[in-house]
């Protein structure tokens, strides 16, 4: 339920990003304090928000928010090569060209509902993926990916000083934007970009896309005319995933196609689900719970399965080794698929819906108060 | 026009794959209403079906070398041949036909496993939780066929006697230089049969009439007391075998890869629309369609105006016609029309 | 002579063979109760779809307040006044019954599209009193409101869904079997909420089966059989009318 007063979203902001600003400290004791990881919490966490604003609250289920992602990181690397290695234009025009084509496609497969429209955006995210392997290669740099060079042009930075050696990193007005700097630059905007999304979730526009997702056909009979209201969450939700592929350029400036594979779609839905579709932090849990898990799954190999299991007796540990193997190092895509099915079979509400049907427990109260994973303010 | 033909040719054999998957997909579609998007990797498992049943063959003993002298070398000779001689070397060379004994069955059991533990309690789900739900299950299997065959694609080579060219130029009274793998044309054959196979079992078995019914009125069926229940299992039984054949017989013109499960699904949902979700002549009549569509976008004079249109047309095509004609080439008039 | 808010001009309309509709001709005056009844088939959805822009008749024109609304989209037609409920209850299930009441109003105020993101939800207050004080003549009190919709029973659904409509203060508020499905108490507790509404003067068409709700709510009564209009005129009229008897064949007890 989207019913609190103002003054909680000061409370609630001023929290968030107390919490998020100081991710390096209470993440450090559990190994996951470090630039690289935090940053892709962080953009990731951009990316799903947005996501959720669609899928949450429409209902829409995208496969081709890929694209945006992987537009917004082309886009943010060219920003690089031919204007300045300064961070601001390149997210500003990452985040404009990945709502341009957003609009392009949810204008079309917006014409359709239902796995229609799941399709056509499937359709949508095969095509640029190909096109952007081999057919767009002089702006995508095909299969290599695109990458900065000493030859870039970079015209707005030439103009104020001259080139060093070796190539520069990206900056923001002279702070370089890797290591820490950069992932306190990226939880700036991620706060930013929660703050936004949490105005929508609360205003009379989210009621109205729940409600489309509720009834649709109930909408348009009561004086709504639906496809701008899905338009606009499309849109915003392409520019949140053009965002977070720029800052992907940001943090690590090189774009590649297999950004755009539908597949990579399918992540982004999957941390969406597991922490809770619809409401305002599932996404941001789904996130670090996935991102912390991958980067601990993938570490894993054989000699760590052996040592993790070395208090057992010989053919007891092969064995437990033999089993958990396929679930550690490369197969953590195995453990993603498997995590994917239990919770849509189990738990489709996610996270936030696990620890509402706990609170209910303890309270006792009616059941129809409290609708699961709606929007609620957790 | 030897080039035409040929592009003609290539075009219905890819399209006689696509033909085969969307077949299954709309059965499942038509029939239990769902959404798999597994199919593609069942497809894959066929695939690999052929691989384990080569390797199964093909398992050796390490034996010494007797033709390399000045050192002791050793060589991986198979069983089948230690024991059986020239016979042996003949049934490993036709490893990849009679791997069907093992496809068959095996992918029978995954389909009505998957029927049975899975999709039949999505059946009244949402199409976006069956989505989710099978696609997730596509990557459980296709991580498990990357754990035990590895990333890289593994060579299945035909049997050797149609491992040539068949001079199919000869035959139809063109150029004489113009031939044509025999494998593929074989593939072509095999998929027009399992395609005439299954629609004569659906027009002509009563088992077929349920379900064809099934797939017009599911709710009535349902009502006449029959049991869905078990035509459904068996259905999704029949979909997963067709598909895990076409990926068998593909074997040898595309070595199989854990990945290739995905890059089929998306081509097959996009075939399955463009011929009429629900339609069962469609989803063939798209399959080859687009298969020759996308063939001669692929000629070099066709590149060289639109380059990279081959990669794209089928997209397209699809976009149109959700575009224009949201049924479908086939589909029934108001499935889906908004 | 009072206004026509609307008016069905010679309208025809054929599905395959079947002749669904023919050459009806409807006015509807302002603030009347004008029921529409007759005997299963006889074509009454098909009139009133063809009413509010889901169908297009073959022939004919439909005037609202003097503009064609056929061929309109639904949005459009809400938009312009026109307001219906449907035969099964349709309602937000997944929203709280306030919000459900709160939507109809924003569609109101705000038209057919608005950004409207910058403010919350919570501080609509004017809204929210207005789709308050319409809950509370339904009985629904304080906390209440914020109750699920969708674990409602149908009776509850079909009163939301009339609150709906009346919070958009609507110009013609179109009534499909308002009471279908429903238990005798149920039925009492809806023609006393049709009642008070038709105090207020609003226009409505109800296409109804039940007699008792007819004959308790409405100002004017026309009978449609086999797509035509064999009847026109006030309560008493009708029911002393042989043609009308004589179509429902011994249905409905007059």
């Amino acid at each position: 339920m989207n019913f609190s007063e103002t003054g909680n979203n000061l409370k609630l902001m001023l929290i968030f990003s107390a919490v998020i600003l100081t991710m390096p400290l209470w993440l450090a004791p559990i190994g996951a304090g470090y630039p690289d990881l935090l940053q892709k919490f962080v953009i990731f966490g951009i990316f799903a928000i947005g996501y959720n604003i669609l899928f949450g609250l429409t209902g829409y289920l995208s496969f081709g928010h890929a694209v945006f992602l992987g537009i917004g990181s082309y886009t943010a690397v060219w920003s690089f090569k031919l204007l300045t290695m300064n961070v601001l234009p390149a997210i500003l025009l990452a985040t404009i060209m990945a709502g341009v084509a957003a609009a392009l496609i949810g204008y079309i497969s917006l014409r359709r509902s239902g796995i229609y429209f799941s399709i056509l955006t499937l359709a949508f995210a095969q095509m640029s993926y190909n096109l952007a392997y081999s057919v767009l290669t002089p702006i995508t740099n095909g299969e290599t990916g695109l990458q900065l060079s000493q030859q870039d042009p970079r015209i707005i930075d030439r103009a104020f000083s001259t080139a060093g050696e070796g190539l520069p990193s990206t900056e923001l007005f002279g702070i370089s934007m890797s290591g820490y700097s950069g992932f306190y630059f990226c939880a700036v905007v991620l706060i930013i970009a929660f703050f936004f999304s949490l105005k929508i979730f609360r205003s009379p526009f989210g009621m109205k896309l729940q409600a489309i997702k509720s009834n649709q056909t109930r909408m348009k009979y009561t004086g709504f005319n639906t496809r701008p209201y899905l338009m606009t969450a499309f849109i915003i939700s392409g520019m949140y995933a053009g965002l977070a592929g720029a800052l992907m350029a940001v943090t690590d400036p090189l774009a590649g196609a297999e950004r755009m594979q539908w597949t990579a779609s399918g992540e982004v839905v999957l941390m969406t689900i597991l922490g809770g579709v619809g409401t305002l932090f599932g996404p941001l849990l789904g996130v670090g719970i996935i991102k912390y898990f991958e980067n601990i799954f993938s570490a894993i190999n054989e000699e760590t399965l052996h040592h993790l299991f070395s208090f057992l007796p010989g053919f007891l540990e092969s064995l437990m080794v033999t089993i958990t193997a396929p679930f550690v190092g490369e197969g953590w895509h195995l453990t993603l698929g498997v995590l994917f099915m239990v919770i849509v079979i189990f738990l489709p509400g996610g996270i936030m819906e696990g620890m509402d049907r706990i609170k209910k427990r303890f309270r006792h109260q009616g059941d129809d108060n409290d609708p699961p994973g709606e929007g609620v303010d957790q | 026009m030897d080039a035409i033909f040929l592009q003609l040719l290539n075009g219905l054999d890819k399209g006689g794959a696509y033909a085969l998957i969307a077949l299954g997909l709309t059965l499942v579609f038509g029939t239990l209403g769902v959404v798999n998007f597994a199919h593609g990797a069942l497809f894959m498992l066929g695939a690999f079906c052929a691989v384990t049943f080569q390797k199964l063959l093909t398992i050796s003993l390490k034996v010494r070398d007797t033709s390399i002298t000045f050192f002791e070398a050793y060589k991986e000779q198979p069983y089948l041949e230690i024991w059986f001689g020239e016979l042996g070397s003949t049934i490993i060379d036709w490893a990849l036909p009679l791997s069907i004994l093992l496809t068959i069955p095996v992918m029978l059991l995954v389909g009505l496993a998957m029927e049975r533990g899975l999709i039949k309690h999505f059946y009244k789900r949402t199409h976006a939780e069956q989505i989710l739900v099978t696609f997730g299950f596509a990557i459980v299997l296709q991580e498990i066929i990357r754990h035990f065959f590895g990333a890289n694609p593994i060579p299945t080579p035909a049997p050797d006697i149609v491992s040539g060219s068949a001079p199919i130029g000869a035959w139809l009274g063109l150029s004489e230089s113009l031939v044509y793998p025999w494998w593929r044309i074989i593939y072509l054959l095999f998929s027009i049969t399992v395609i005439t196979l299954v629609f004569a079992f659906l027009q002509l078995t009563t088992f077929g009439m349920v379900v064809r019914a099934g797939m017009q009125d599911r709710e009535m069926v349902a009502m006449l007391g029959i049991n869905v229940e078990r035509k459904f299992t068996i259905v999704f039984g029949l979909a997963a075998t067709v598909a895990g054949l076409a990926g068998m017989m593909y074997a040898p013109i595309l070595p199989p890869d854990y990945h290739m499960g995905m890059d089929f699904l998306v081509l097959s949902f996009v075939v399955v629309v463009v011929g009429g979700m629900g339609s069962l002549p469609g989803a063939v009549a798209a399959g080859f369609l687009l298969g020759i569509l996308q063939s001669f976008a692929s000629m070099n004079e066709i590149k060289s105006i639109l380059p990279g249109i081959d990669q794209i047309i089928i997209y397209l095509v699809a976009v149109l016609i959700l575009l224009t004609r949201p049924r479908g080439l086939m589909g029934r008039k108001g499935v889906m029309e908004e | 002579m009072s206004n026509l808010v609307l008016n069905i001009k010679s309208v025809n309309k054929t599905f395959g063979g079947l002749q669904a509709l023919n050459d009806v001709n409807l006015e509807i005056e302002e603030g009347k109760v004008h029921a529409i009844i007759g005997p299963n088939g006889a074509g009454k959805s098909t009139l009133l779809n063809c009413c509010i822009g889901r169908l297009i008749p073959d022939t004919g024109t439909v005037t609202f307040d003097g503009e064609n609304i056929i061929g309109k989209k639904a949005h459009e037609i809400n938009q312009l006044g026109m307001v219906r409920v449907f035969q099964t209850p349709e309602i937000f299930p997944d929203l709280s019954l306030l919000e459900n009441v709160m939507i109809p109003a924003f569609a109101k105020r705000d038209g057919a599209y608005s950004l409207n993101i910058f403010k919350a939800a919570a501080d609509e207050r004017e809204i929210i009193n207005e789709a308050e004080k319409m809950l509370n003549e339904l009985g629904i009190q304080g906390d209440h409101v914020h109750h699920h919709a969708g674990s409602m029973s149908r009776g509850d659904k079909r009163r939301l869904e009339l609150v709906m409509c009346l919070i958009q203060h609507p110009r013609l508020l179109l009534l499909d079997e308002p009471t279908a499905g429903m238990a005798r108490h149920d039925t009492n507790r809806t023609i006393e909420l049709l009642k008070k509404i038709k105090e207020r003067g609003m226009t409505k068409i109800i296409i109804e089966h039940d007699m008792h709700v007819v004959f308790s709510v409405a100002d004017t009564i026309s009978v449609l059989a086999q797509g035509a209009i064999i009847a026109s005129g006030t309560p008493d009229e009708i029911r002393g009318n042989p043609i009308v008897q004589d179509a429902y064949l011994g249905g409905a007890h007059l």
